[in-house]
């Protein structure tokens, strides 16, 4: 097979993920399928496969992050790649050295793919345009995560079966979340009813454009849905800017037991981790029998290794 | 066994919620009004208790949306017990005191503590406003849901405006939410700076420097356009001019939810009275120019300046007795705030129903309240008001704790006679003043 017909046999025809805002169904639903499979390889004892044997992944992490970059990390080791994780903290960037130059850089390293998470919006995709390998958005800003909202899709749908049809709610700082931008694109494009639930100062200024139905009552938007979906409120965020106190967010948008008990009785609650526990969630609805939010974590490690495999499949050789 | 009834004999009824303005009676039970109308002129019902009102005025009891007290922190200027006796005895039935108290008012607690001590010891209905950022200090949201559940009747930044924009759009933003009420001081400190009075020909002449009305003004149009933004519910506490007034009323038309409100003070007094340096009359926004009072006066009569508060703000000697700009400002107004209005009608500027809808129910709508309404079902808050005694005001006589009345000396012509909360009567006039 010519690498042309691979490429164009591939149900995911893209060299980079950046965004889950143009993904059509069937892109998404590859990705899913895949680590479907991916995550059934995983529980078994040999996890190793060679779909990435010889390639070269970096890590490259402009913010602190425990759970993605191990994941990623874990992703691209079990499917054969070689991976480097580039600490930020101590490496030229503190120096001065400009995105750009850094991307030159890396890039004239010869990698396959890198994963980038930048706290700057739009930083991955200035990234992109200056790499020859694959980029994969670990997350841009308040702007897209695509991998969380593929690894959340591949949670639903294992727990419920489908997705089209849900009534998905999500909660919290919508106005800095990345996580809420890229899951209302993909749950909107596999065929969920979105809601996003928060106060006024932590909602974007034109929330109802993004395809969601937003209130600011979480008793009210979360009546019947099948799923609770909780962002995480930074900490420096709850002392009376955006909102006047963790102890005032918790008594209206954190989800507890009466608020819970609104959504439909078999609701899964997700968190995209890390929690405050008592701040927007509490502590024994996180480890309720409902609470799938471990299950997220290890779809996370599933569904970065489809991604990988996916983007690889464009690479040339 | 039920209380006994107490019907209030030919008197002159008026009711601005309806423009009732007709001779009449009216039936107090079980703390509400029973039954009102023209029927009850003369024939009062079996085994009621007969007031005869000889033809004065009986109007829903004021509801006064701006008062400071000293409690907590400053109890010898005022506490809540006198700053309530002050207002029974102006026919003041509600008071709405401010959170600009030490510490401030900016915790659940401390509403909780203004509650129990109101119902403790206050003779009329207290309600408080919440600070709307901690300590007043324009930086940090406080705990608007919570305090909105614990009774804090709207929110308030005080004797000082949030300069920083936007620290206010987030409280409005927030705010909104909640379906709380904003009030807001208004006024530019920087532009303000070190003024003492209203800017203009009587400052330079004494010599003091000068507070403009473009820092009251360019504060409103900033929030106004911010409520645009949010779509929050606003009331510009006390507007002094012309341009601030216009600013509201273009906001108006434009179908935002933005109203204000005007100090007695501003109504019936301008920056002449103060005289050779009389600091009874320093307060804050300071008194302006008499084109400016006519122009409240206008925005009374037409309905566009939708409350009227006394601004009661009791200062000490120690405080006011002081060279004019190094004395503190405000006034004390619950007992006068009345017989001030009245001013206004026996000039012929105002009808008594213009005058007495934004001291009743207009605020009270305005903050949800039950009162301010002279009509079967409602609450017994009600005053007597005799509108054409002559008196001079005393400060000695004042029930306040502190004596800095803007009106000491002034003669005036009216006065409430009695003063009912919930049915009970509170305050009873003697005929002649104690002294």
């Amino acid at each position: 097979m010519t690498s042309l017909a691979k490429k164009q046999k591939s149900g995911f025809p893209h060299r980079h993920l950046l965004s889950c805002e143009k993904l059509t169904v069937q892109e998404i639903n590859c990705i899913l399928d895949l680590a479907d499979k991916a995550a059934d390889q995983n529980r078994k004892p040999d996890k190793r496969r060679t779909v990435l044997a010889g390639r070269t992944l970096i890590n490259l992490f402009y913010e602190s992050s425990t759970r993605t970059q191990s994941s990623f990390e874990l992703a691209a080791k079990r499917l054969g790649a070689d991976v480097m994780n580039m600490n930020v903290a101590t490496s030229s960037v503190t120096k001065g050295e400009t995105l750009v130059d850094t991307a030159m850089t890396l890039n004239a390293m010869r990698p396959d793919i890198i994963v980038v998470r930048h706290h700057a919006a739009g930083a991955v995709e200035l990234l992109s345009q200056k790499v020859d390998c694959s980029v994969v958005n670990a997350g841009d800003g308040a702007h897209q995560h695509p991998t969380q909202a593929l690894l959340d899709a591949l949670t639903i749908r294992r727990a419920k079966g489908r997705i089209a049809g849900l009534t998905v709610a999500i909660c919290g700082d919508i106005l800095h979340s990345r996580v809420a931008r890229s899951n209302i694109d993909v749950l909107n494009t596999l065929g969920a009813q979105v809601r996003i639930i928060a106060p006024s100062t932590l909602l974007p200024s034109a929330a109802n454009r993004l395809g969601a139905e937003v209130f600011t009552d979480m008793w009210k938007g979360l009546s019947g849905v099948d799923v609770v979906m909780m962002l995480r409120l930074q900490r420096e965020r709850m002392q009376g800017s955006y909102v006047p106190s963790s102890r005032e967010f918790y008594h209206f948008f954190g989800l507890d037991h009466e608020k819970l008990a609104l959504a439909k009785p078999d609701a899964l609650i997700m968190h995209p981790g890390p929690m405050n526990r008592g701040v927007e969630i509490a502590s024994t609805i996180a480890d309720h029998s409902r609470s799938v939010i471990r299950e997220q974590v290890e779809m996370g490690v599933a569904v970065r290794m489809a991604v990988l495999e996916a983007v690889a499949t464009q690479l040339p050789g | 066994m039920t209380k006994p009834s107490t019907v209030f004999l030919n008197a002159r009824l008026i009711d601005p919620e309806t423009e009732r303005d007709e001779p009449g009676g009216l039936l107090v039970k079980d703390g509400i009004i029973a039954d009102i109308g023209p029927h009850l002129r003369r024939n009062a019902p079996e085994g009621a208790e007969v007031i005869d009102c000889k033809g004065h005025v009986v109007c829903p009891g004021i509801v006064d949306a701006q008062v400071f007290t000293g409690e907590p922190g400053a109890e010898h200027r005022e506490t809540l017990k006198t700053a309530s006796q002050s207002a029974a005895a102006g026919g003041v039935t509600t008071i709405i005191v401010m959170p600009d108290t030490q510490p401030v008012i900016d915790q659940v607690a401390l509403v909780d503590f203004i509650s129990r001590r109101a119902r403790d010891n206050a003779l009329v209905h207290v309600y408080t406003m919440a600070a709307m950022t901690r300590g007043l200090e324009g930086e940090e949201m406080t705990e608007i849901g919570l305090l909105k559940r614990a009774g804090a009747i709207a929110f308030s930044n005080g004797k000082s405006s949030i300069t920083n924009t936007r620290v206010m759009r987030n409280v409005l933003n927030y705010s909104k939410d909640f379906g709380a009420l904003i009030v807001h001081h208004t006024e530019d400190p920087y532009l303000s700076g070190s003024g003492v009075m209203n800017s203009g020909e009587v400052a330079t002449r004494l010599g003091l420097p000068g507070v403009s009305k473009v820092a009251e003004t360019i504060v409103l149009e900033r929030d106004v356009r911010l409520v645009e933004m949010t779509g929050a519910r606003y009331h510009a506490a006390t507007i002094t001019c012309e341009e601030s007034l216009d600013v509201v009323r273009k906001a108006k038309a434009r179908g935002l939810h933005v109203t204000c409100g005007v100090s007695i003070n501003h109504l019936t007094l301008n920056e002449i009275d103060i005289g050779s340096y009389r600091t009874f009359l320093k307060v804050r926004p300071p008194l302006r120019h008499e084109d400016d009072r006519q122009a409240m006066v206008r925005g009374i009569a037409n309905g566009e300046i939708d409350v009227i508060v006394s601004s009661h703000d009791p200062q000490d000697v120690d405080v006011k007795r002081r060279p004019f700009s190094e004395a503190a400002d405000g006034a004390v107004g619950l007992e006068t705030l009345v017989p001030a209005a009245l001013r206004l009608h026996h000039s012929g500027d105002l009808t008594l129903i213009d005058l007495l809808r934004p001291m009743t129910i207009n605020p009270a709508k305005l903050f949800g309240l039950p009162t301010g309404r002279l009509s079967a079902g409602a609450p017994a808050d009600l005053i007597v008001v005799d509108l054409g005694e002559p008196w001079v005001v005393n400060k000695d006589l004042l029930r306040s704790r502190s004596k800095n009345s803007a009106f000491d000396e002034s003669k005036m012509q009216g006065r409430v006679l009695r003063t009912l909360v919930a049915g009970q009567t509170v305050y009873q006039y003697a005929g002649v003043e104690r002294t």
